[in-house]
């Protein structure tokens, strides 16, 4: 698996596409850091892009990873190689190189801006693992969609409509039942459907570390009371790990059974 | 070297294989013959373990392949279509490869052979489909393996590369190594080939030297042969 990934790796971050999601970051780093004069603030807003635009790049360069590199597979499965290797080789590959244009593009400009002496370093932190985490499950859930649908169009399709769903769709239908049964205590049904979309889990993260929970009035209270305990950082951080290994799980037993 | 049993294969509703015997020997040279959808890639791809069969066994040196994977070790495939990472350089490729199967190989010969030294620290993505095609030889012979599978090896080549392939092809044969290959070229076959496997409709119709084909269908040669099979194929269809 390693070989593969690593080959994979070197291809893809020579790409085009990884260099303009780099310089994508960078740029957009250095305009708010100078702009807003404000980490913190920066930080904020980075983290609405993030939260989005990690997931889209993630599913979109999944899909066009696998059917682009399809070929060359079937050469690599051809090879002394347990399929699960060759498939997770690749996988890995493509979400490390992404990840790896997220740190350096997000990095560069903060580490210069002087993020070591502001004391946001933590809250930097979190937000690089978000969107690692993020691009991880996605481009994993990308992967599974590839390798479950032959026909590329509906592949692509399926995984465009999963980013939707998880990005604007689910928040539409959440709102919706709030005001529908605003007559009902709906604390822990809001708190609930928050942890199980990864996106929104990662944005109640990254808000509650933030400190600006006040924001969200009541039901900031009820995530800030549930986030702020060992228990509740505990099982949202299982939850988005979970949400990164099931994809993957799932790619090692398609993979089984497929034919190529 | 590698026995087929009753091998089955549907894909949805297609039945591609179906009942599939076939004996292969150690050291013949075996072209894999059949009109368009008559499971020549199919028979490939399973023997390579890329299409799980529904039924049926495929042993390769006495030993059942199914669910294995270190068997492809002794096995050397070039795939039809040559399609590489594009960012990659030739030379990476051809490492990436040996690294995979932690094996010498003889590629600098190869690459000497065909000429593809000026290429090694040219992207990928920047050869012509000829050149890949010849990255793609160098690939399936490195390893200098006693069994080669070739799927349509000669597509795309110029003429010189042709001939330096099958030059390279006669060599192997030479060395007694086992050979399975695909084509659409009559001439290929009559050059190269000991023995036709010829599928119809997911069965082997026709197994031996090319000679008894023709008596069996009193052609003057593959081509009528060829085209006899297929008109009495179509007519049978068509009752």
């Amino acid at each position: 698996m390693i070989k593969i990934l690593k080959y994979s790796f070197f291809d893809l971050i020579r790409s085009r596409w990884s260099l303009i999601y780099f310089i994508f970051y960078l740029l957009l780093a250095l305009v708010l850091l100078f702009l807003n004069n404000d980490i913190s603030k920066a930080i904020i807003t980075m983290m609405n892009v993030i939260i989005i635009l990690g997931p889209l790049i993630g599913i979109i360069f999944g899909i066009m990873y696998y059917y682009n590199s399809l070929e060359f597979t079937e050469l690599l499965l051809a090879q002394p190689k347990k399929r699960s290797s060759i498939f997770l080789g690749q996988f890995f590959g493509l979400a490390l190189s992404l990840s790896f244009s997220l740190v350096l593009g997000l990095g560069i400009p903060f580490v210069f801006y002087g993020l070591f002496q502001s004391g946001e370093i933590w809250n930097f932190v979190s937000l690089l693992w978000i969107g690692f985490i993020l691009t991880f499950i996605f481009t994993g859930v990308a992967f599974f969609i590839a390798l479950a649908n032959q026909n590329r169009i509906k592949g692509f399709g399926m995984a465009i409509l999963f980013w939707l769903f998880m990005a604007v769709i689910y928040d539409g239908i959440f709102l919706l039942l709030l005001v529908w049964f605003k007559e009902y205590p709906l604390d822990t049904f809001a708190l609930l459907s928050s942890v199980l979309n990864p996106i929104d889990l990662s944005r109640v993260m990254i808000l509650l570390k933030l400190d600006i929970s006040a924001l969200m009035g009541y039901t900031g209270a009820v995530f800030k009371n549930f986030f702020g305990s060992g228990m509740g950082m505990l099982s949202s951080i299982s939850i988005l790990v979970l949400w990164a290994v099931v994809p993957i799980l799932a790619i090692v037993r398609k993979a089984k059974r497929k034919d190529f | 070297m590698i026995k087929l049993n009753n091998l089955n294969k549907k894909f949805g509703k297609l039945e591609v294989l179906k009942d599939l015997n076939l004996e292969i020997r150690k050291g013949s040279i075996n072209a894999i013959l059949g009109p368009n959808g008559s499971g020549k890639t199919t028979l490939i791809k399973c023997l390579l373990g890329m299409v799980i069969p529904d039924s049926g066994s495929i042993e390769i040196n006495d030993k059942e392949v199914k669910g294995q994977w270190l068997y492809r070790d002794e096995i050397d495939y070039m795939p039809q279509i040559a399609n590489f990472p594009p960012n990659l350089k030739v030379k990476e490729i051809i490492s990436m490869i040996k690294d995979i199967r932690n094996r010498d190989a003889r590629d600098e010969e190869l690459i000497e052979y065909f000429g593809l030294k000026p290429f090694l620290n040219k992207q990928l993505s920047n050869l012509s489909g000829g050149t890949k095609q010849k990255v793609n030889i160098v690939l399936a012979f490195m390893f200098d393996n006693p069994l080669l599978i070739l799927d349509e090896p000669t597509s795309g080549l110029d003429p010189v590369a042709l001939l330096k392939l099958k030059e390279l092809i006669a060599k192997e044969i030479e060395r007694g190594k086992t050979i399975l290959f695909t084509t659409h070229i009559i001439r290929l076959v009559e050059e190269l080939a000991e023995e036709i496997v010829f599928l119809l409709e997911g069965k082997t119709y026709y197994q031996g030297p090319v000679a008894g084909l023709l008596e069996k269908h009193d052609a003057k040669d593959l081509e009528h042969a060829i085209a006899d099979i297929f008109s009495t194929h179509v007519k049978e269809t068509a009752e």
